[in-house]
């Protein structure tokens, strides 16, 4: 089998703090093969984009890499300098954030800022590579490209912006993708065009994908494997059906029930009870010890690892049987 | 109490009725600009002929993307913003013309609303038993400050929170909190009738679950009225009695919530349920809406949506269609009116 496009293994980020370390990530190990996408979901504080930040080396100092290891294409690339590093982002890994904003220049027409990220990459002429922006346009969806190629990010609308961005992310042909939030800025009717490109942006290239979101129906449709984040770790990581049709993590089981379903009348929501622990205070043993109605005794003081069954895993002490039981 | 108050004892009667409520904004670049290049005015309708009634204890909800000017019209209702033509009037009491000033102070205590955003509608200087109290001391709803304590501890356990939250800032609590402190604000003048805009879109889903179930708690508990404002169907599916679909600043579709949902008349909402995200995995493949909302300063003529509709013909072009009574509901569509539309919704099959 050949290595998977990027490979995290036992991944930990740490803000040195003047109160002591905060661990916002603890632990963490997925892969992604090419031509796959992985879901990372999570609520506000689960650490999602902080395991995306430290893949591609942006985590805002001063959070570091405390330790594990990242490989991208089976090499290294956690333990190498910022210049080094600054080449493997853009050419070999692309960013996608929510605003798409962010990632434009204002001052610049979007060809120009296009044009240049092909020949940062890759030493062609202007024309080639205004050509190659030009079917980029084109293909994310951008009708009459070869007026709008010389247009301002502000003459675009938000859903126009974002397939500019994503026309941006593919300029350097990338084996891996990096979007974080891409659609939660966007109205629902735009949500739906964009994540129909983006899906088969994907699939064309074989690029790999590390899809971050809170929204669940987003992975529901793009994503083939999900990896439900609590607490700085992984609950839980499986093959999209399974983990959204038979949840084992009680967390994820809370999850799935709190969502609101378009298809049905139930008049009450599942919650679960408190809110995710703040970082200064991450509670010993199964971090959502507090929160789960099966805790008992074990949870309290023993974390659990992801204990794997089939193609998926879970991080709890109930895992195999109990509670799968439960959720259906 | 006053006549006012017993004549909502009617529950046939609707609390909220919204007659032809328009708001234009000025949006043109300033006076001289335009003299030296000659631009016109130029005006966003954002709201335009909207009516609605609201009974008493229902939940309407107004879905919409955005700029479809739901927001806007909530503002109106509550009292923040001035139609620029139109009626709003509660309880028989017109909110911006022709009342008596006292009756409109009378009916403010009866109204508050809940903001999408928990972490810009407290005072961060200010500790929460002083922003529930707030209220109360302002509509002089108690008699002494010992009372005011009592009332205060009684909102906060309302909401699922310890009456010694009172002495916190709201700094020292998570969104969800913070939206409950909203919520004990809102409810501490005894209002009968809450607008809340987006409350829950800045939570995460395990606490919107708990603020939506709140809210539902509080209303059967307190008999409570709410114009819900969402741009989630799936929010607003678990809420609302009646739903108000709104597009470029018109009401499109009004419909009892099962209704809508089970069959969509109007060619957006049939779309917008067909965009929503397939959580069942049941292989539906979502339906991507054609084209953008357009410009709201320059809208299309006839009916706004019928660049993005698939069942537009001349007549949508150049006619505006009216709110026309189904048997279930309203829909504002030519198609709809002449038969043109099939039964039932591909979403919710």
């Amino acid at each position: 089998m050949p290595d998977p496009v990027l490979s995290v293994r036992k991944l930990r980020v740490e803000f040195p703090t003047r109160r002591g370390t905060l661990v916002a990530v603890d632990d963490v190990s997925f892969d992604i093969a090419a031509g796959e996408v992985l879901g990372v979901v999570g609520e506000s504080g689960a650490g999602k984009s902080m395991t995306g930040a430290a893949v591609i080396g942006l985590l805002e100092p001063p959070g570091r890499i405390a330790g594990g290891e990242v490989r991208l294409a089976g090499q290294r690339i956690d333990n190498i300098g910022p210049e080094e590093m600054r080449k493997v982002r853009g050419r070999r890994v692309a960013m996608v954030f929510q605003d798409p904003l962010t990632s434009l220049n204002p001052l610049y027409r979007i060809g120009e800022q296009i044009i240049e990220t092909i020949r940062t990459h890759a030493t062609v002429s202007e024309a080639v590579a205004r050509d190659k922006a030009l079917r980029l346009l084109t293909d994310v969806g951008i009708q009459g490209a070869a007026e709008r190629i010389d247009a301002y990010p502000h003459q675009f609308s938000g859903g126009m912006r974002q397939r500019v961005v994503l026309a941006l992310a593919l300029a350097a042909e990338p084996e891996l993708i990096i979007a974080d939030e891409p659609t939660t800025a966007l109205d629902v009717s735009i949500q739906a065009q964009i994540i129909e490109l983006f899906k088969r942006l994907c699939r064309e290239r074989g690029a790999a994908v590390m899809l971050i979101t809170h929204d669940m129906g987003v992975i529901a449709e793009t994503a083939d494997r999900v990896a439900v984040m609590y607490a700085g770790r992984i609950a839980e990581i499986g093959p999209v059906a399974d983990v959204i049709r038979r949840p084992v993590h009680p967390y994820t089981v809370g999850l799935m029930g709190s969502i609101p379903d378009i298809a049905s009348d139930a008049m009450r929501l599942t919650q679960i009870p408190g809110t995710m622990p703040r970082l200064t205070a991450i509670p010993q043993g199964c971090a959502f010890h507090p929160r789960c109605a099966h805790a008992f005794a074990r949870c309290n003081v023993e974390r659990p690892e992801l204990a794997p069954r089939d193609r998926a895993a879970a991080a709890c002490w109930l895992a195999p049987t109990t509670v799968t039981a439960e959720a259906r | 109490m006053s006549a006012v108050e017993a004549r909502t004892a009617d529950a046939t009667r609707p609390l909220v009725e919204v007659e032809g409520l328009s708001r234009t904004f000025d949006v043109s670049r300033p006076w001289l600009n335009r003299l030296i290049e000659r631009e016109p005015r130029k005006l966003l309708k954002a709201v335009q002929d909207v009516s609605l009634s609201i009974r008493p204890r229902e939940t309407f909800a107004l879905v919409g993307e955005s700029g479809s000017g739901k927001s806007t019209v909530a503002k109106m209702v509550v009292g923040l913003l001035e139609p620029s033509a139109g009626r709003v009037s509660i309880d028989g009491i017109d909110m911006w013309r022709g009342s008596h000033a006292g009756d409109i102070a009378a009916l403010r205590r009866r109204i508050q609303m809940i903001f999408q955003d928990p972490y810009a509608s407290l005072n961060p200087r200010w500790r929460v038993g002083r922003i529930i109290a707030d209220p109360i001391r302002a509509f002089d709803l108690a008699r002494d400050s010992a009372e005011v304590e009592h009332r205060v501890g009684e909102l906060l356990r309302l909401v699922g929170l310890d009456p010694a939250d009172a002495q916190k800032y709201p700094h020292e609590f998570s969104g969800g909190q913070r939206q409950r402190i909203c919520i004990a604000r809102a409810l501490s003048s005894k209002p009968q009738f809450l607008v809340c805009d987006e409350p829950t879109s800045a939570l995460d889903v395990s606490v919107q679950a708990q603020i939506l179930n709140l809210m539902r708690d509080l209303q059967d508990q307190l008999g409570l009225t709410y114009l819900f404002i969402s741009h989630n169907l799936a929010v607003v599916r678990h809420m609302a009695t009646r739903i108000g679909v709104m597009y470029l600043g018109r009401l499109v579709e009004v419909a009892p919530s099962q209704q809508l949902f089970r069959a969509p008349r109007h060619p957006y909402t049939r779309m917008l349920l067909d965009a929503v995200p397939d959580l069942k995995m049941t292989g539906r493949r979502r339906k991507a809406i054609e084209g953008e909302i357009p410009n709201p300063i320059s809208p299309p003529p006839g009916c706004a949506f019928h660049p993005r509709c698939p069942l537009a013909d001349s007549r949508c072009r150049t006619e505006l269609p009216r709110l026309i009574a189904g048997d279930t509901g309203e829909a504002a569509c030519h198609a709809v009116e002449q038969g043109r539309v099939g039964a039932g919704s591909v979403a919710t099959r």
